[in-house]
């Protein structure tokens, strides 16, 4: 079942993928082939390979119980969080928050996560910024 | 004997203190991502690419510093194979089967041992065979027009599924989404923007460095909290390692095979699509069919150990060939190793050897350099290495996604891109769900855009006529080759794909 809705989002994304690349203003100054024609081929390539996959299924993978996928999702909005603050409270806090959520989903004791997430942060900023001269988010503090 | 000559000013070039260093830091960082469970070549090598740049390494610094890294983790995956039965990587996966019964019969220390010889004997075997091979190659690539190299795009993404895929439509969603993001950003060569929805971020098209970190690393963080290995932990136990050298009977028993298994390797290697994992396959396989009268294999016989690390090492050296001289990659490691010669301006393929013959030798000679610091660490500093081991993966993947993160800050200091990367991460979680190949997908971002402007020059110069792409006796042969690659598997795929994974029945892993 999970192939064929995959398959059949395949299609649409194929399709909507087509659409724009028709859309493609084409300018005055053209060569023979012009800025559609490979777009329109990997988008059949797209197509028929999804309607492959739709018509002849695989096993369905094993998927996550609904805490698992929450906590996957929940992990993502920490990263998207995490790339959003990081120009504003700067790379060691940030980080730091970020590391400490990760280790604690992973299984760590609330303790033992913030003393890992710290570390983690410390040491990165330690190691890449000052000894190799990145240059990191800067905050408020000026770390 | 030019080759040498050039092989010498290649050592010459290797051989300064910085470039000693950072194939020193390379093999060190490539044995433990290697023997990490979790972390293979393929983003082992993602994550270390930002760190390069960043640190404005030039060319040749920064592939010795990242093929170092691939060979140290063909060398790494096999530590954790041995000790824990756990494959580091792919292509250890075989080398469980009996160096883990020797490992119980408290020969860990001989096992380990061994296989690093024999890894080395593959690794250097293989490098003398990318020496050979490699202008050879190029000699014939010179040949091709903008047709072939079309027909050769197609060649790699035809075949990158490889003999080993089990549903090649899946290979081909893979290879026509990554060419689709290729797509995005302004045209090349009429300037008109592509799939940009007026986002002024996409107008320089997509990073591939961020596609690729967010595919092969953060994907990797996403299947741990899915599966939370903290719980695996409780059952590592302490295994003891003993003898660490081999008795000279063993060394002479397996030299054989060694050999045998390391020509398999580098064919393997060399041919599209096949890549490390299909190396040490079928090394392991032909040794078992040739040598093993008395049954021995499978319950630590040492040439069940020997076969599948020299050829899988063998095939990480013949696998460099392909992408060198003519620019295409066969496996996902030398794809992940093509986006680096990108980003530093360097195309890779015919020209290559001509025009930055420091690069190539100097490479060359990094890799020689490496290989014996290898072997070097690997025996009597093994002890090291298993001690690494013991970090819990609790720890180790939120390193792994903050030095990602840090690494592609670092290179365009845009939250944008961090967005990107995230959303190619969960874009790869669910793609590796659903066992589609990531490799293709990577392929096809780095590639789409030579491989497009390469059928439009072509139909350009033929005044718009599309049959000028099957015109030629090279390019019709590249298409009959790529329509085989893709239909034999059809064939044979299931079969050899089932063998592979009757042991390790992991879904989803990245290949080599």
């Amino acid at each position: 079942m999970s192939d064929r809705i995959f398959g059949v989002v395949g299609i649409l994304l194929a399709v909507s993928f087509a659409f724009a690349a028709l859309a493609i203003e084409e300018s005055f100054l053209s060569d023979a082939v012009g800025p559609k024609a490979f777009p329109l081929i990997v988008a059949a390539v797209l197509g028929i390979s999804s309607l492959v996959i739709a018509l002849k299924p695989d096993a369905a993978p094993e998927w996550p119980s609904l805490d698992r996928l929450v906590e996957i999702g929940a992990a993502a909005v920490v990263m998207v969080l995490y790339a959003e603050l990081l120009p504003v409270i700067g790379f060691v806090i940030a980080t730091a928050l970020a590391a400490t959520y990760l280790t604690w989903r992973l299984g760590s004791g609330p303790i033992a996560s913030v003393v890992t997430g710290l570390g983690t942060s410390v040491g990165i900023y330690v190691v890449f910024h000052l000894v190799l001269g990145l240059s990191l988010a800067r905050g408020p503090l000026g770390f | 004997m030019e080759t040498f000559a050039s092989l010498a000013d290649g050592f010459a070039i290797a051989l300064t203190w910085q470039n000693l260093l950072l194939a020193l830091l390379g093999c060190f960082l490539g044995t433990i991502m290697g023997a990490l469970p979790g972390l293979g070549p393929s983003n082992g090598v993602a994550i270390l690419i930002p760190l390069a740049f960043t640190l404005g390494l030039g060319a040749t610094p920064s592939l010795i510093l990242l093929t170092s890294v691939y060979y140290g983790a063909m060398y790494g995956g096999r530590i954790s194979s041995i000790l824990l039965n756990i494959p580091g990587d792919e292509p250890a996966m075989m080398t469980c089967l009996d160096g883990y019964p020797m490992a119980q019969k408290g020969m860990a220390g001989q096992a380990l041992s061994l296989s690093g010889i024999a890894s080395f004997v593959g690794a250097f075997f293989a490098t003398w065979g990318l020496i050979f091979l490699a202008p050879q190659l190029v000699k014939i690539a010179l040949l091709f027009g903008p047709a072939e190299y079309f027909a050769l795009f197609a060649l790699a993404f035809m075949t990158l599924g490889g003999v080993s895929s089990t549903n090649q439509a899946k290979s081909a969603f893979a290879a026509a989404l990554g060419l689709g993001l290729a797509m995005i950003g302004v045209d090349t060569q009429t300037g008109v923007p592509r799939f940009t929805f007026g986002e002024v971020h996409l107008y320089d098209g997509l990073d591939f460095l961020v596609a690729i970190v967010g595919l092969f690393a953060l994907s990797e963080v996403f299947i741990f909290l899915e599966k939370r290995h903290g719980e695996a932990d409780a059952d590592k136990k302490k295994v003891k390692v003993g003898r660490l050298t081999p008795p000279w009977s063993m060394i002479k028993q397996t030299t054989p095979t060694m050999l045998r298994s390391t020509g398999l390797g580098f064919l393997a290697g060399v041919l599209p699509g096949a890549g490390a994992s299909l190396g040490s396959f079928i090394s392991y396989s032909m040794e078992k069919r040739l040598v093993d009268k008395d049954k021995t294999f499978g319950t630590g016989d040492p040439r069940g150990i020997a076969a599948p690390e020299a050829g899988n090492n063998a095939a990480a050296g013949g696998a460099l060939v392909p992408m060198l001289a003519l620019g295409v990659p066969g496996s996902g490691t030398t794809a992940v190793l093509l986006a680096v010669l990108l980003s530093l301006n360097i195309t890779p393929g015919p020209l290559l050897f001509s025009q930055n013959p420091d690069v190539v030798w100097g490479l060359i000679a990094a890799l020689f350099i490496a290989n014996f610091m290898l072997l070097a660490m690997n025996i009597p500093m093994v002890g090291l290495f298993t001690r690494v081991l013991m970090v819990p993966p609790r720890i180790l993947m939120p390193v792994v996604a903050m030095v990602s993160f840090v690494g592609i800050y670092g290179i365009s200091g845009s939250s944008f891109d961090l967005l990107v990367m995230v959303g190619f991460g969960i874009m790869g979680w669910v793609l590796r769900k659903l066992d589609v190949p990531l490799v293709p997908i990577i392929l096809g971002t780095l590639l789409g855009n030579t491989m497009e402007n390469n059928l439009r020059r072509a139909i350009t110069i033929s005044n718009g006529d599309w049959m000028t792409l099957i015109d030629s006796p090279l390019s019709i042969g590249l298409w009959v080759i790529a329509i085989i690659g893709f239909i034999l598997p059809l064939v044979i795929g299931r079969r050899v794909k089932a063998q592979m994974h009757a042991k390790a029945g992991e879904e989803g892993t990245i290949s080599d």
